[in-house]
């Protein structure tokens, strides 16, 4: 089974990464571009088949180290 | 005192914290691997800057997990003093043993300068021998050291008078919420801060203004 897990920066929380590749899409000529906010994904492989208990693992493995949660929120995804 | 000084893969402010803890205490540092389960009797743990685990995933992150992280928090948890500089602050608050967290600089790039701080609370066993309101000299060397917490977070520091340290006016490098440089745990025995005080005990070395860090530490702690 394969799960990628999408982490991005809570609402509110400051991305100075993000607002720079705004700033360098402007420069580019992109004009249309406005907030820009920068993230992870990280894909897994996972032995087993229960979709359930791979999402129940995945939480806990989001909430013990993949995410910081002080200023990262995160989504999974499975993919069978 | 007894101290240990944790090393960590990619750890390179470990030995600067052994020759200053040498230097103010006259006694070597154990050096404790990231591997070892076991803490050596000690009155001061110091999780030393650097890159620790090259900095992957998060600053601090991998280091949290380590197996000796484990025994820094039971010395923590019996009232042990840890004391965490630069990626230590970032390990601390990664293991939670400290509240927020550290982000890239606001203006993106790696800082490396001595800085102006402000000395903000001298009831500690790391601040007893600073003035309330000290101006001291540290140097910082980061990328990552934007003080981040919510604004709950931030009160309670401050009504806990637990904001040991503070970027002085106009100083802030990195963009730190309400310019803090550097925090006490509740109980008051852990200390992140990002400047780094072990590199400014010797005036052949720039300075001496962090040898009232370990002086409180040795009154403290004798």
């Amino acid at each position: 089974m394969k799960a990628r897990v999408f982490i991005t920066l809570k609402n509110g929380v400051l991305d100075p990464q993000g607002k720079a590749i705004g700033h360098a899409l402007n420069g580019l000529g992109f004009g249309s571009v406005g907030e820009v906010r920068q993230g992870k994904v990280i894909d897994l492989e996972l032995s087993g088949s229960d979709a359930e208990a791979a999402r129940t693992d995945l939480k806990a493995m989001c909430e013990k180290l993949l995410a910081n949660t002080v200023i990262e929120k995160y989504e999974i995804e499975i993919k069978q | 005192m007894k101290s240990a000084v944790i090393v960590f893969p990619a750890s390179n402010c470990d030995r600067d914290a052994k020759v200053a803890l040498e230097q103010m205490t006259g006694k070597t540092p154990a050096m404790v691997w990231h591997q070892d389960r076991e803490l050596p009797d000690v009155d001061l743990v110091v999780l030393p800057g650097g890159f620790s685990y090259g900095d992957y995933l998060r600053c601090g992150a991998m280091a949290s997990q380590s197996v000796v992280m484990r025994s820094v928090k039971a010395h923590a948890d019996k009232g042990g003093m840890v004391l965490g500089v630069c990626n230590g602050f970032q390990v601390l608050t990664e293991s939670h043993m400290l509240p927020g967290a550290l982000m890239r600089n606001a203006a993106l790039k790696f800082v490396c300068k001595p800085v102006g701080l402000e000395v903000q609370e001298t009831q500690s066993g790391f601040t007893r021998k600073y003035e309330n309101g000290q101006r001291v000299t540290f140097p910082v060397a980061h990328g990552e050291g934007s003080y981040f917490a919510d604004e709950d977070t931030l009160d309670r520091l401050e009504g806990e008078n637990r904001v040991a340290f503070r970027y002085a006016k106009g100083e802030n490098p990195n963009g730190s919420a309400r310019n803090i440089a550097g925090i006490l745990s509740e109980k008051r025995n852990v200390l992140g801060l990002m400047p780094h005080p072990e590199r400014v005990v010797d005036n052949a070395l720039g300075g001496t203004d962090g040898r009232g860090l370990f002086q409180s530490l040795i009154e403290a702690l004798s």
